[in-house]
């Protein structure tokens, strides 16, 4: 299990130098003069200019600039927005919460949402509830997460006028104590509702055939030998072993629920990372934009790591798998227990980019 | 003929997908009509803005008086271009890495499947977002991007079939006849692994038009070029008074994307009768 345990965060740190090449590279495709792409289009103080070209190197040869570039990445340097007056770091950091805010509990209602969906369809194949969850996902996977969110607006904002339609805060009152909560909850409602439809479809369809699959497994036979009632097999014996592949797909998604949760905030006006990066563009602040880049993509593969973890510490067959026989075979094999979270990350990157 | 009228009545079983099949080669016909009707100008301003879908503008006017309908016919060019150069490319390049990667095996392999599964961790619209808005809103520039995040798809897929199909008896029976190797992979196995890799590829069209509407969202795109996602970022200003500004362009890419899905669904249930889903 240490073994697995290093192996993993040692190709969590192959796939994090990788990205921070990836950016690298970025910055030398641009056309024209490097600098520009590290600095941006906002007009910068005279001086710095020259200041980040020694800091970066740019008249060193490239393999020298590349180790710059990780050495000041790696020292927290991802730059500095003149459009803020803020470092990068600084100013995404401050950013996180409010993103943060709208996508855990979208998260959690998914998941929810979506085991509850999943449950009811997976007995009964053809069924209503299977039709409806064939629909739904098909809903999730083709719906562009902002116009539905410009929908939700017209409707529940500005014709019925039941939750407000911009913010997180009324800007209008100084509410205090619970009253501020309440406020905030408000806000939440509709992006949060908005994040949340896309992990539905993906939580229920994994759920479906993950539930599925365990029913057909011989200690649901064995349970129905003894007795037991129907509902006390799907919830001892079938959910959490039906879980497990649900735990694995949220945690596979988490990038992709950050991506929606970005494409959201900018119909709500919500003030998180969203939000920048659309100022961002707008003032072509290109350092910030990497900078989210670069800290999204890190933070998802964390997760992926965790989630893998936690995959085999929910699973005593692949935590013995991977005792057994270490963590390249238990992962490739076929047929070992690793298969069902593999295809659940596979089923998910059938469909988004 | 017997193969045909078998994949026929297999079509058959699949109505939604042969409804989507239909809705698609309209889409094609009107992206193709749609710079030849000269009164159908999506640039077109007129005094009339604002307005609320009448008889005279079936789907409204925008704040410069420009017909959404006909924007919305205009946009169909934009976003079937970049759905269907960018799957193309992505297939070209998932199928030829893919199959080379399941047939010659070893570090190519490896190296491949690496890269792949890179693509797959990072967030892929992210990544385009920042590239497209350092590099120029081009059509290309988002074609380029696209199948960049998209090929590792085909890739697995082609490399799961090579690696079934290469294991076929026939294939050694193709050896014993003194083909090199090359001509196995490219001759043989090549062609009896692509019918998966034509579903995936139906596939991306979808998320390809999708990513690029919502990169035009944020902004990212041409402005001279009409496109849904540019409609819907314009129309996020108007939300409060005029609902049709949004509402018909993101129907637009919420029926093709769903129809490329159904239609993808369907060509891979008909091409591959034994797959269950």
């Amino acid at each position: 299990m240490r073994f697995y345990v290093l192996s993993r965060l040692a190709s969590g740190a192959v796939i994090v130098l990788a990205i921070l090449v990836l950016n690298f590279v970025i910055v030398h495709i641009v056309p024209g003069d490097p600098l520009h792409a590290l600095l941006g289009d906002f007009p910068v103080p005279p001086g710095y200019a020259e200041q980040v070209r020694a800091e970066f190197g740019l008249d060193k040869p490239i393999v020298a600039q590349l180790g710059l570039y990780l050495w000041n990445l790696a020292h927290g340097n991802l730059g500095f927005s003149f459009a803020n007056r803020s470092p990068v770091l600084e100013l995404i950091a401050a950013r996180l919460g409010p993103t943060l805010l709208l996508m855990l509990p979208a998260l959690f209602f998914a998941a929810v949402v979506g085991v509850v969906l999943g449950l009811a369809a997976a007995p009964r194949a053809g069924s209503v509830q299977d039709s409806a969850l064939t629909a739904l996902s098909l809903f999730g996977y083709s719906v562009p997460v902002f116009w539905l969110g410009q929908i939700i607006v017209i409707v529940f904002a500005i014709r019925l006028g039941w939750l407000p339609a911009q913010g997180m805060r009324n800007m209008r009152e100084d509410f205090q104590g619970w009253d501020a909560v309440e406020d905030i909850l408000k806000h939440l409602v509709l992006p949060g509702f908005s994040v949340m439809i896309f992990y539905v479809a993906v939580v229920a369809r994994v759920a479906r055939a993950s539930v599925g699959e365990a029913l057909h497994q011989d200690y649901v036979l064995t349970a129905q030998a003894k007795g037991l009632s129907r509902r006390t097999i799907l919830w001892r014996h079938v959910l959490p072993n039906a879980m497990i592949p649900v735990v694995t797909v949220i945690g596979y998604n988490f990038g992709q629920t950050m991506t929606g949760a970005i494409l959201v905030e900018t119909v709500f006006a919500w003030p998180g990372i969203g939000n920048l990066f659309i100022t961002s563009i707008t003032n072509r602040d290109y350092p910030v934009l990497q900078g989210i880049f670069l800290l999204v993509s890190v933070s998802v593969v964390l997760i992926n790591i965790v989630t893998d973890l936690l995959y085999s510490a929910l699973d005593p067959r692949v935590r013995s798998a991977h005792e057994r026989e270490g963590p390249s075979r238990a992962r490739m094999a076929p047929t070992g227990d690793g298969g069902t979270a593999r295809s659940a990350k596979v089923a998910h990157h059938e469909r988004g980019l | 003929m017997n193969a045909a009228s078998d994949l026929l009545r297999r079509l058959r079983r699949h109505p939604s997908g042969v409804a989507a099949g239909v809705f698609i080669a309209l889409l094609v016909v009107l992206a193709l009509g749609a710079g030849l009707v000269p009164h159908f100008d999506a640039q077109a301003i007129s005094s009339e803005s604002m307005r609320p879908p009448s008889f005279r503008f079936p789907l409204g006017t925008d704040e410069l008086g420009r017909s959404v309908l006909a924007g919305v016919v205009s946009g169909t060019r934009v976003s079937l271009t970049v759905g269907f150069f960018a799957a193309l490319f992505a297939t070209v390049i998932g199928t030829m890495l893919g199959a080379a990667a399941g047939f010659y095996g070893g570090w190519l392999d490896t190296v491949v499947m690496r890269i792949s599964e890179f693509f797959q961790v990072i967030p892929g619209f992210i990544l385009a977002a920042v590239i497209v808005a350092m590099t120029g809103t081009g059509l290309s520039q988002i074609i380029t991007v696209v199948s960049l995040l998209a090929w590792p798809q085909v890739a697995r897929v082609m490399r799961g079939e090579v690696m079934r199909v290469k294991r076929i008896e026939f294939v050694d029976a193709v050896r014993c006849l003194g083909l090199p190797e090359r001509q196995v992979l490219l001759g043989e196995v090549v062609p009896n692994a692509l019918a998966p890799v034509l579903a995936v590829g139906t596939l991306i069209v979808g998320q390809a038009i999708l990513l690029e509407a919502a990169l035009s969202f944020l902004g990212l795109s041409s402005a001279e070029q009409v496109s849904w996602g540019r409609m819907l970022n314009s129309g996020q200003r108007f939300l409060f008074n005029a609902w049709w500004l949004s509402f018909f362009p993101g129907t637009a890419i919420f029926v093709t994307v769903l129809a490329f899905n159904l239609f993808g669904d369907a060509v891979g249930a008909v091409l591959n009768p034994r797959a269950t889903r």
